[in-house]
């Protein structure tokens, strides 16, 4: 009817009502929620186990409405893998960042992809350590200021970045892998489709998923806020390229 | 074909003035206030002319937007 | 295979069967002498109850593992040795602040990893509830007790055996010890999905935390972040634990002149010792701590009481005669007769695993109690 407003968007009630306690302009509370909602439209919500990590996300553990397990620095995917493997009905997803998951827990993501966990793995992916205000991770793009790397990541000294779900693609217990972004309105709504593609891979038993979520951590990069957008555009997403990188015929 | 029309809600005291949601916002109805808001951030206002696209939601990091749409009175229609 | 009641087993299967026969359903494990036929024992029996058994990449993921599988309300366990305990220090030391109530098995390779047990290894204050075995059968019971303890407390607990324990074959009859029975508390803590209630956090980070510092709890539905909230929780349950759940064995001590203590299966020679000691006129006792954490003090402060030296032996360079000699306080003297002896695989029996030597060891100290 005309002139009659429906309300279209609101916080999804799996998202609690408080604050949350995150930098002003991170990407981070955008990927959760994409996350929070296709658990709510997936009606998982009593379902569902997170096992996050340890970064500023973990705060996040006293806002989202599912049962929630905290891990130790790295440690998530086997910390789900104990989950998964006694309760097999459960969608059972890890929270992690890129310095949880690619610098100090690569070992346990690796093993876990390999094993074909039927786990759903998350990477909150910003290049930097956030939470400690800014230090090099294993994902930091070449030439990146940190306060560790104060003239730029040189891979002399620093080495490389990791582009973990390009590495673990081609492992056979892998089912689904994907890259999104969440730095533009755009971004968080495909973000979301590849969210719901990776648990849908979950719960239909087809072996592990991983998305990697490109998120914006103004503060890490010492940008302002408005300008976090136009950061990813010119220094991450040349490095990280976004899309499904394997995607399960049954899907 | 009717044009949408819609309207956000904003929490202003969730806001942490971060921006991200002014340069997305198509027709370019959200400016950020002089005024600052409890915890001493400014945030954004709404000016006339919103569409309900649901864009600034998107980008918003402190969930802050509540959207509303709905269609405009086609020509001839009358509205209460 | 059903499951046996009798059985001529290694102890390290005899532990493994009576934690499945307690209800252990997730297992998970690395390889690594002497441990490793818990995992074997395991990859075979779990399956036959419908449980987990895990071949796992690295220490460190079992140990996450475990946390995972217990979190979701399944009792679960893994064993592993001496290097391989270290891996695991920084979550065991968690998961005694997040409360995760799991059972680590530490067959170690002598006795060297005495204070990695009793200290936490880790990070922080804290300490598991740890039980030192010291037959196959005693382990069999301590399988019951250490999943008891551990939901009882909500709380890990380790069981510290090592090559010995794990490798020498006996006869073991299953079956729960009269205190590792009785009603537990509703796992009322489990994140096994928020199924028609509201949902769970399980974290070592004090958020969420529906109580005030001093325990008093918070007004309906507020909750607050508090790191320091439950590792001051957890010194006040390794409080309420040292209180109840001590248990020590000892024997002769009432006309003692020595008295020797030593735990796990070194303690069946120096009680061996003991013996062959009183048939040559000595005047010698015997104390065997089973709970090393919480450490049986009030029984090493009855015999310093009476001036009566202590004699420890061990099979690592001096680490439990570090708590002997905490609990006396300087009252009597405390010798070390232990020292590390293991053959040149570093997981066999070494020369000083001998009832004469530790006999000879005695004597000495025995020879010197009045001269101190």
């Amino acid at each position: 009817m005309a002139n009659e407003l429906q309300k279209v968007f609101t916080r999804s009630p799996l998202l609690g009502t408080d604050t949350h306690s995150l930098c002003p302009g991170c990407g981070e509370p955008t990927a959760i929620r994409v996350l929070m909602e296709n658990v709510e439209e997936m009606e998982e919500r009593e379902n569902a186990i997170c096992v996050l990590g340890i970064g500023c996300y973990t705060a996040f553990a006293s806002l989202m409405e599912v049962d929630c397990q905290q891990a130790m620095h790295g440690r998530a995917p086997a910390q789900a893998t104990g989950v998964k493997r006694v309760l097999p009905d459960r969608l059972v997803f890890t929270l992690q960042g890129d310095g949880d998951m690619v610098t100090e827990g690569i070992q346990e993501i690796i093993h876990a992809a390999a094993r074909g966990e039927k786990i759903t793995a998350i990477c909150l992916n910003n290049a930097t350590f956030g939470e400690t205000g800014g230090h090099m991770t294993a994902t930091s793009v070449v030439g990146q200021k940190s306060k560790s790397t104060l003239d730029g990541r040189d891979p002399d000294v620093h080495g490389h970045p990791i582009r973990l779900p390009e590495m673990l693609r081609d492992l056979d217990g892998v089912a689904y892998v994907a890259r999104g972004t969440v730095h533009t309105p755009v971004g968080a709504k495909k973000t979301k489709k590849l969210l719901r593609a990776a648990l849908e891979t979950q719960r239909r038993g087809l072996g592990f998923s991983l998305v990697e979520i490109l998120t914006m951590c103004p503060t890490g990069w010492f940008v302002p806020t408005a300008d976090g957008p136009r950061f990813q555009e010119e220094n991450i997403l040349p490095v990280f390229g976004v899309g499904e990188l394997k995607r399960p015929a049954e899907l | 074909m009717a044009k949408s029309i819609g309207t956000v809600d904003i929490l202003v005291d969730s806001c942490k003035g971060c921006e991200l949601c002014i340069p997305v916002c198509p027709p370019k109805v959200l400016v950020m206030s002089k005024a600052v808001n409890a915890i001493g951030f400014r945030y954004p206002e709404l000016r006339d002319g919103c569409t309900g696209c649901e864009l600034c939601a998107e980008i918003c990091p402190d969930y802050c937007f509540e959207v509303f749409r709905g269609r405009a009175a086609e020509a001839g229609e009358v509205s209460a | 295979m059903t499951n046996p009641t009798r059985a001529f087993l290694e102890g390290g299967h005899a532990l493994a069967e009576a934690a499945i026969q307690a209800g252990c359903r997730f297992y998970c494990g690395y390889p690594m002498t002497p441990s490793t036929e818990v995992l074997e024992y395991m990859a075979r029996r779990m399956p036959e109850v419908g449980g987990v058994c895990v071949n796992v990449e690295a220490e460190l993921e079992g140990i996450n593992m475990v946390w995972g599988a217990t979190g979701a309300g399944v009792r679960s366990m893994i064993a592993s040795t001496t290097n391989g305990m270290a891996l695991m220090q920084e979550s065991l030391s968690e998961m005694v602040v997040g409360r995760i109530p799991a059972v680590i098995v530490n067959m170690g390779r002598g006795q060297g990893d005495y204070f990695m047990c009793t200290r936490g290894g880790g990070h922080g204050s804290n300490r598991c509830i740890v039980l030192a075995p010291w037959t196959a059968q005693e382990a069999v019971g301590t399988a019951y007790r250490a999943f008891y303890l551990a939901e009882k407390w909500r709380h890990p607990v380790m069981i510290f055996g090592d090559f010995i324990l794990s490798h020498t074959s006996e006869t073991v009859t299953f079956g729960a010890p009269a205190d590792a029975t009785g009603p537990l508390p509703e796992k009322d803590w489990a994140t096994d999905g928020a199924r028609g209630r509201a949902p769970r956090l399980l974290t070592s980070l004090g958020m969420k935390i529906p109580e005030a510092p001093d325990g008093t709890p918070l007004p309906d539905g507020q909750t607050r972040t508090d790191v320091t909230a439950p590792m001051r929780m957890a010194v006040r349950r390794h409080e309420a634990i040292a209180a109840e759940e001590v248990r020590v064995e000892s024997e002769g001590l009432d006309d003692a002149e020595l008295v020797v203590t030593a735990f796990g299966v070194p303690a069946r020679f120096a009680r061996y010792a003991a013996k062959l000691a009183r048939e040559d006129g000595m005047k010698i006792g015997f104390v065997r701590p089973y709970t090393l954490v919480p450490f049986p003090e009030g029984r090493f402060r009855e015999v310093a009481a009476r001036g009566v030296p202590i004699a420890v032996f061990e099979n690592n360079a001096g680490q439990m005669v570090q708590d002997v000699r905490l609990a006396v306080e300087g009252r009597t003297p405390v010798h070390f007769i232990g020292g590390i002896s293991m053959d040149s695989s570093g997981f066999g029996v070494g020369p000083e695993i001998d009832a004469l030597h530790i006999l000879q060891r005695l004597r000495e100290v025995y020879a010197a109690r009045s001269a101190a």
